[in-house]
């Protein structure tokens, strides 16, 4: 089978560099202003809960925070197992500029889910909660990969054992999206992903959704940002390169 | 104007939670700001760094084929 030109494109370092320039703007404008609407909205206009009164707010990030943290290790972990198969080094860079983020949005889902439980459930955390658990461990997970390329001088090196554990370590998302069903836990079952009856209202609904969009289109924008910085790493002493060092500098 | 900030006030409580609600949204924002900021950092650095590389001349060398010749 013969791939088209415009795929083989993603393989080329300046290319995908030139390519995320150009698109991260847009996808930053739109996150930007998706993300003001979706707060204004939930946290103004939306209603209060019946039971929970005005806490839920919460419910316009925490789920947000915690899908991009799953979001961020998926895209980790396909693109560190092309990176392995098929030694492709801008895959390598692609999960490389995920870890961060998810990382950073992981601990964010953690910490807004311990604000959230303290006046609900009366306490900020609970170990024997399952989604708690395994949450923690993607952020473990997410630590772990970044400890395990920093222990390895070599880049080559470190790209190949690091993907291992990238790929294992993806079995703990759907672990985490299914540990509401599979075990009782303190976290309620699935609100939004049950579309023959939604348990929220269309009017807290709508802002959730919007913030969902936001978050995924930022997530976007700053895997894009890390791409292009994690390129140049990767890229250095290369000629373009070095041409857009001149061209910057000019 | 007092009624204006009196609602605001009502507003920022946000029924008595307030501090759970404007916590969680400023533990995200900072999150936020720290992935734009180190981001764009990091990319600065390399591009300072490729330019004083290439200033003294430094070129990548070129890369060695490893495949085999066949006899």
């Amino acid at each position: 089978m013969k791939l088209p030109v415009w795929f083989h494109r993603f393989g080329s370092p300046p290319y995908v560099y030139g390519l995320a320039g150009r698109l991260g703007p847009w996808l930053g404008a739109a996150a930007g202003v998706l993300l003001a609407v979706g707060a204004v909205w939930g946290l103004a206009v939306a209603p209060p809960d019946y039971l929970q009164g005005e806490v839920y707010r919460i419910i316009y990030i925490h789920p947000q925070t915690a899908y991009v943290g799953m979001l961020a290790y998926v895209v980790l972990a396909v693109a560190a197992g092309i990176g392995y198969i098929w030694r492709l080094k801008l895959a390598h860079a692609v999960a490389v500029a995920a870890a961060p983020i998810g990382a950073s949005f992981t601990f964010c889902a953690l910490a807004t889910g311990a604000i959230w439980g303290a006046p609900t459930w009366g306490t900020f955390w609970e170990w024997g909660d399952p989604r708690i658990m395994f949450e923690l461990l993607l952020l473990f997970l997410f630590l772990g990969y970044l400890a395990l390329r920093a222990a390895f001088e070599e880049r080559d090196k470190a790209d190949r054992v690091s993907a291992i554990l990238g790929v294992v370590g993806v079995v703990n998302v759907p672990i985490i999206h299914y540990s509401v069903i599979w075990w009782n836990t303190l976290h309620q079952g699935p609100t939004v992903s049950r579309l023959d009856s939604p348990a929220m209202t269309l009017d807290m609904l709508i802002p959730f959704l919007i913030m969902v969009l936001a978050f995924t289109l930022l997530f976007a924008w700053l895997l894009l940002n890390r791409l292009r910085a994690e390129i140049v790493e990767r890229e250095m002493g290369a000629r373009w390169v070095r041409q857009l060092v001149a061209e910057a500098g000019a | 104007m007092s009624e204006w900030l009196a609602r605001l006030s009502e507003f920022a409580a946000m029924g008595g939670d307030g501090a759970h609600v404007w916590s969680a949204y400023g533990i995200t924002l900072a999150a936020m700001l720290w992935n734009i900021w180190s981001a764009g950092r990091r990319h600065r650095r390399s591009l300072e760094r490729a330019g004083r590389d290439g200033s003294v001349g430094a070129e990548r060398p070129a890369r060695t084929p490893k495949v085999r010749q066949v006899q």
